[in-house]
């Protein structure tokens, strides 16, 4: 689903329905159905190194995803993401360990008890926007990290909390291959909701409160509702995405969920693209590999005569965090749009290549 | 009780509440003339307070050499950033800018960590006596001198807006940049201006604020514990932010008081403004002496 502005010329819809679909042509779609039979063979193909790199991309790209459909399609502003996120996780591991709930029915219950717990902190966000809305997200960060810190019944404290391995009738997916197909199985899902829900009528409320807020109020959609339930949506997928980050991972510590990963999460919709599913997709891959590429920059370097420089060596963690930094920069001064943006645009120059403008 | 310890909180809680207010008017005058919310503000203290450091440090200058000169390298470094990172972002959605600011906080926060380290350091011995008792109150020389530049800041701040020909301008560009501009204004000016004394002035309180706890990188936590002052007080109110300050100074102190006499709960200093920010967003979301949004279609 194109936004109307990155169309190209040339490209015209004539019914509803052609405007509806997920996939613009059968090919896009014969690409995705073979795409995801290729990754389903992945774990007998690559090197474990990549498999954990993608479980990595498919927990965050679920939780970046709730994200952009909080900033990019409703145009509400959460500092707080991470610190959901952290709660989804914490509470898959105490449903599971306090009540004895089955871990594959933790995982969507966590997402149900951040929704709450998301809402509730949302809960100013009818009658604030913006800037204001941003600053009580930041609130909510503070006070849920300081939450995970105290509450030793909930979290563990600051010893954290175990989380065991996902089993499904006595099988375990306690190794990176078998976790893999969980958590492409997730990803999968959680896409296709996330597509579906965006063509719906809710979906289509969402944009129009980004879009304009009075005017949709004018057109009959009660601001509040959709501001909450968007807000809603948001923190279930960062309970699901943080459920599996600690089933995968089998502990929770309370100090990584951080103002500073809430701000990851808004770098990865931001270089992927407000307003775009498959863009989140690609900021999540981009924000994903960015650390591994620096390191193994920075390792090439260390091979070199010149390049040995131990401030640079020494200051890898640094690096990467000042990337981040810069790369949120760049990205929103030279391409705002993002990487959807201009995938979009160099597909469009090929698609009417002498032509083209 | 003890009352002897809630009077000494207290007053302390006034002294960093000033600073808080001296931050915060630095964040609601780049918020007034540029309309950018400033996530990177936090930054600027630390980058002062590390450049001071440094400067006293490594080229053994004395204090008011080295101060003075971190001072002409801020302003500079807060020109050059609304020249090269902010005028770029004029017009852009508030999320953009936000973000923007938020990288800029990030980066400036792992370059500082990069170059200086993580640890604590302190600055060298400025002051002869480390406290002085006024009232059987035991107060830091640091904090007194932080006392009387934040005053002094304060009533600089507003003879610069009352008199100054540039204090008009920049008052007039933030009732309407474009009758400003019309009447001869450069706009371009006044936004470089505004953040190079945000800058400047930031600085100054992380110099003060170092030289009492050392300079580290929780000096950018500053930055971030402005914003329950300033949504207190309202965003667009210069008063409103320093009475903010002392509000929040205070009581994150009390807030410590009771829970370490009392409730035993942990953390509150660090906590507490932020559960107030809540309350205040809820029930009076544009602060004590803001201006209320009208909206029109």
């Amino acid at each position: 689903m194109s936004s109307l502005t990155m169309r190209p010329c040339g490209d015209f819809r004539t019914s509803y329905k052609q405007d509806n679909t997920i996939f613009e042509t059968t090919t896009i779609k014969n690409v995705a159905i073979f795409a995801i039979a290729l990754l389903c063979a992945a774990p007998y193909l690559v090197d474990a190194y990549y498999l954990t790199l993608f479980i990595q991309i498919s927990y965050l790209g679920i939780a970046a995803l709730g994200l952009n459909i909080l900033v990019g399609y409703t145009g509400q502003i959460s500092l707080g993401h991470g610190a959901f996120f952290g709660f989804g996780a914490f509470a898959s591991a105490w449903l599971n360990i306090s009540f004895g709930i089955p871990v594959l029915l933790c995982i969507p219950l966590a997402g149900f008890l951040t929704m709450a717990v998301g809402m509730m902190f949302g809960l100013p966000a009818s009658r604030i926007k913006g800037l204001y809305l941003a600053i009580a997200t930041l609130a909510a960060q503070f006070i849920l990290e300081d939450f995970f810190a105290r509450a030793d019944w909930f979290s563990g404290g600051s010893a954290g909390s175990s989380a065991d391995p996902i089993s499904i009738f006595g099988f375990v997916f306690n190794s990176d291959e078998s976790f893999f197909y969980i958590a492409l199985a997730a990803l999968v899902i959680m896409y296709i909701w996330g597509c579906n829900l965006m063509r719906s009528r809710d979906g289509r409320a969402f944009v129009a409160v980004r879009d304009h807020y009075l005017s949709a109020e004018i057109m009959g959609i009660k601001l509040n509702k959709y501001r909450l339930l968007s807000f809603g949506i948001s923190s279930f997928y960062a309970g699901i995405g943080g459920a599996l980050y600690a089933h995968y991972l089998g502990y929770v510590s309370a100090e990584g969920f951080t103002l500073f990963m809430s701000i990851q999460f808004l770098a990865m919709i931001i270089i992927g693209g407000l307003g775009s599913i498959k863009g989140t997709l690609m900021g999540v891959v981009f924000m994903v590999f960015l650390p591994e590429v620096l390191e193994s920059g920075v390792g090439l370097m260390k091979m070199t005569d010149w390049g040995n420089i131990p401030m640079v060596v020494d200051g890898l963690a640094y690096i990467k965090e000042m990337a981040i930094g810069l790369v949120i920069i760049l990205f929103l001064i030279f391409e705002p749009q993002g990487m959807a943006h201009r995938w979009a645009q160099i597909k469009n120059y090929w698609k009417f290549y002498p032509f083209s403008y | 009780m003890n009352f002897e310890l809630l009077i000494q909180l207290i007053v302390n809680g006034l002294i960093v509440g000033l600073l808080y207010g001296v931050v915060g008017m630095c964040f609601v005058l780049v918020y007034k003339s540029t309309q950018i919310v400033n996530f990177a503000q936090g930054e600027f203290l630390l980058v002062g307070a590390w450049v001071c450091w440094a400067v006293l440090i490594y080229l053994e200058l004395p204090f008011v050499v080295g101060f003075l000169l971190t001072m002409a390298f801020m302003a500079i470094f807060g020109v050059l950033l609304q020249m090269i990172v902010l005028r770029p972002m004029i017009g852009e959605p508030i999320i953009s800018v936000i973000m923007i600011t938020i990288g800029l906080s990030i980066f400036f926060q792992a370059l500082m960590k990069w170059i200086f380290g993580v640890s604590a350091q302190s600055y060298p011995q400025v002051f002869t006596t480390n406290s002085i008792q006024i009232f059987g109150l035991n107060i830091e020389a640091a904090y007194l001198m932080s006392t009387v530049i934040a005053l002094i800041i304060m009533v600089a701040f507003y003879l610069f807006f009352k008199h100054s020909k540039y204090g008009l301008a920049m008052r007039a560009t933030a009732f309407d940049q474009q009758i400003a501009q019309s009447l001869g204004i450069s706009v371009k000016q006044v936004f470089a201006m505004s953040w190079g004394i945000a800058a400047t002035v930031s600085a100054t309180a992380g110099i003060v604020i170092g030289m009492v706890n050392g300079v580290s990188n929780s000096l950018s936590l500053i930055g971030i514990k402005v914003f329950p002052a300033v949504i207190l007080g309202g965003l667009d109110s210069i008063i409103g932010a320093i009475v903010g300050g002392l509000i929040i100074g205070v009581l994150e102190n009390v807030a410590e008081f009771f829970d370490s006499q009392y409730l035993h709960v942990g953390n509150m200093y660090d906590i507490a403004p932020f559960y107030v920010l809540l309350v205040i967003l809820w029930f009076k979301p544009y602060g004590l002496f803001g201006t209320k949004d009208i909206e029109r279609i």
